[in-house]
C-alpha cells in the first residue's frame, strides 16, 4: 500500500474541497483499506469524514419518512427500532451483511459504494502492468476473464462482454425496494438520487462507471418513504453458508396486502446485476393478485425469463425466482 | 481548486494519541499504518493476531471505545483520541483471567490458539451486546471469527458459560448495540 496524507474533515464542505484536490472520503474504511492493499486505488490523500454529524436515524414527526445518515453503521441500522419497525427489510439486510465486527465500522454510506466481489477484479496487483489477468474495471480495454472463467457469481441482467460483475451489497437491495432516495453533496450543492437508479449496469455505464455519483460527491444520508408496504417489507439472502457470506442471490420485497390479496408490491433482486434489479412489470402484474405461492411463483418465473445466465449458471434464474417468491411469502407472514 | 487556509492539511506522518488498555500512548507513524500493525509492530501488543489482513478472519478483533472491530481494517490515525482494548487488557492487574478467558480454558475452546485472542475479545463484546442468548445466536454473532481448527462447538460452549457467569445485559438480542466503557474486568 502506498502512503498517503490523512486529515479529518470538520464539515462536508471541507471534505468535498479536499476531494476536489484528489482526496478520497474515508469513514469505516472496511472497503477502502482493502482497495488500497490490492492496488485498486492509490489515493494521494484521505479525508476522514467519520467525525461528521451524519449518523442519525430518525422517523419524521408525521411518520411518513425515515431518515438514515450515511455514517450510521450497519449494526446501528440493523438494530435501530425505527428501522426495524418501518423498514424491516433494511434492518435485516444490514444485519445479514458482513460480520459483527465489520458492521461496527461499515457505514450505510460506504456500503452502497462497495465494489464487486469478482475475484478477478480483486487481484492483488499494484499498477496496471502487474495485473495477472484481464479485467476491464482494473485496466480499461484489457478484457474480462470472468466472462470465460468457471466463475458462478456473474450477473444475470445488464451485463456486457466487457464485464459480468454484480454489486454485492445487501442494504442496497432493500434501499431500492423501499424507493429510498440518497441525499448527495458535491461542489455544486446538494441533490437527490433515487436508489433504484443510483447504480448503473454495464449496459448503462460500461465496465468502469458503477454509480451516478459524480467525482467529489459524498452521500449525506437516505430518505425512506414509509408506507404500509415498507412496514411490511422483508429481505431474503440465499448463500452457501448460513452466516458471514455474500449472497448467491437475494430479494427485498415491500408488500401491502389485505384479505389474501396483494395491494401493492415492490421487488428488488440482489447479486444478479451491477445494480439492485427491480421488477416493475412483475410488481404491476401482481398488484391485485392473490397472495398465494402459486400465483407469485408463476409471476417470478416469468420475470426471470429475461435473465441471461452465463454457461454453467442456468441454476441462478430459478434460484432468484424462488428467492423472490419466498421473500413475498415472508413479507406476507405466510412463511418465515 | 486550492485548499482553503482553514482546512486542515493532511499528514503523511500523523501523530496519534490514544488509550491502549488503560494507558495513554502516543505514536507518530505513516498514515497508511493500520491499527493492527501499530499494535504489533510499534507497541509490542502482539496478543492481537494478524490472520488474513483483509477483514475476513477476525483474528485481529479488538474493542474500539468498547465495540469490537477488525484492527486490520482500521487506520491507526483513526483511533486518535479513542480507547482501544486488546486481549492483553482483559485480565485483572493481578493476572486473574477474565471470565471469558477462563471459560475458553475450561471448555477447551481452542486447538492451535491462533484465532483465540480474537475469539476471546469478540466473545466479550458478543456477551455485552446481549447476543449470547442461545447456541444459534452465539454462532451467528461470533461468525466474524473463523477457527480453522474448527473448535466451534467448544467456543460456543465457552461463550455460553461466560455469559451465564457475567449475566445478559438488559435489552437482549433485539436491543441496540451499545458503545460502552472498555472491557469490564473479572
Amino acid at each position: 500500500m502506498e502512503n498517503f496524507t490523512y486529515a479529518r474533515a470538520d464539515s462536508p464542505e471541507a471534505a468535498i474541497r479536499a476531494a476536489a484536490d484528489g482526496a478520497v472520503f474515508a469513514a469505516g474504511t472496511t472497503e477502502l483499506v482493502n482497495w488500497m492493499r490490492l492496488g485498486i486505488v492509490a489515493p494521494p490523500a484521505l479525508t476522514d469524514i467519520s467525525g461528521l454529524d451524519l449518523a442519525a436515524i430518525a422517523l419524521a414527526d408525521d411518520g411518513a419518512t425515515l431518515t438514515v445518515g450515511a455514517l450510521a453503521t450497519l449494526n446501528a441500522v440493523g438494530t435501530a427500532p425505527p428501522v426495524r419497525t418501518h423498514a424491516p427489510a433494511l434492518a435485516e439486510a444490514a444485519l445479514k451483511a458482513a460480520s459483527p465486527q465489520l458492521r461496527n465500522r461499515a457505514t450505510l454510506g460506504g456500503n452502497v459504494l462497495q465494489r464487486t466481489r469478482c475475484p478477478y477484479f480483486r487481484a492483488e496487483a499494484a499498477g496496471e502492468g502487474r495485473m495477472p489477468w484481464p479485467c476491464n474495471k482494473r485496466v480499461a480495454g484489457s478484457g474480462c476473464v470472468a466472462r470465460e472463467a468457471p466463475f458462478d457469481r456473474a450477473a444475470l441482467f445488464g451485463w456486457t462482454d466487457d464485464c459480468v460483475a454484480t454489486q454485492p451489497s445487501d442494504p442496497v437491495v432493500a434501499l431500492a425496494a423501499l424507493d429510498a432516495v440518497a441525499r448527495v453533496q458535491g461542489p455544486d450543492g446538494i441533490r437527490e438520487v433515487a436508489m433504484r437508479d443510483f447504480h448503473l449496469d454495464q449496459q448503462e455505464g460500461g465496465a468502469a462507471t458503477e454509480t451516478r455519483l459524480a467525482p467529489g460527491e459524498m452521500i449525506l444520508g437516505y430518505r425512506i418513504p414509509v408506507d404500509a408496504a415498507a412496514r411490511g417489507s422483508a429481505y431474503l439472502k440465499v448463500r452457501e453458508r448460513e452466516s458471514y457470506e455474500y449472497a448467491m442471490v437475494s430479494a427485498a420485497v415491500c408488500l401491502d396486502h389485505a384479505d389474501g390479496t396483494i395491494r401493492a408490491l415492490r421487488i428488488a433482486l440482489g447479486s444478479v446485476a451491477q445494480k439492485p434489479w427491480r421488477l416493475p412489470q412483475t410488481e404491476a402484474a401482481l398488484a391485485g393478485a392473490a397472495l398465494d405461492e402459486e400465483t407469485v411463483q408463476a409471476a417470478m418465473d416469468a420475470a426471470l425469463r429475461d435473465a441471461r445466465p452465463l454457461p454453467g449458471q442456468g441454476w441462478k434464474p430459478r434460484l432468484a425466482a424462488n428467492a423472490a417468491t419466498r421473500a413475498v411469502m415472508m413479507a406476507g407472514g405466510i412463511v418465515r | 481548486m486550492t485548499t482553503r487556509p482553514h482546512d486542515h492539511p493532511g499528514e503523511a506522518m500523523p501523530a496519534t494519541r490514544f488509550v491502549l488498555n488503560g494507558t495513554d500512548r502516543a505514536v507518530t507513524h505513516e498514515a497508511r499504518v493500520t491499527l493492527l500493525d501499530l499494535l504489533r509492530e510499534r507497541l509490542g501488543a502482539t496478543g492481537t493476531k494478524k490472520g488474513c489482513a483483509e477483514g475476513a478472519c477476525g483474528a485481529c478483533t479488538v474493542l474500539l471505545d468498547g465495540e469490537r472491530v477488525n484492527a486490520c481494517m482500521v487506520l491507526a490515525a483513526a483511533v486518535h483520541g479513542r480507547e482501544v482494548t486488546t486481549v492483553e487488557g482483559l485480565a485483572a492487574a493481578d493476572g486473574t483471567l477474565h471470565a471469558v478467558q477462563r471459560a475458553f480454558v475450561e471448555q477447551d475452546a481452542l486447538q492451535c490458539g491462533y484465532c483465540t485472542p480474537g475469539q476471546v475479545v469478540s466473545a466479550v463484546a458478543c456477551i455485552r451486546e446481549g447476543h449470547a442468548g442461545s447456541e444459534v445466536e452465539i454462532a451467528e454473532w461470533m461468525s466474524g471469527n473463523l477457527c480453522r481448527c474448527a473448535a466451534y462447538p467448544q467456543i460456543v460452549a465457552a461463550v455460553q458459560q461466560a455469559a451465564a457467569e457475567l449475566g445478559t445485559p438488559q435489552g437482549g438480542a433485539s436491543g441496540a448495540v451499545q458503545s460502552t466503557a472498555p472491557a469490564a474486568r473479572a
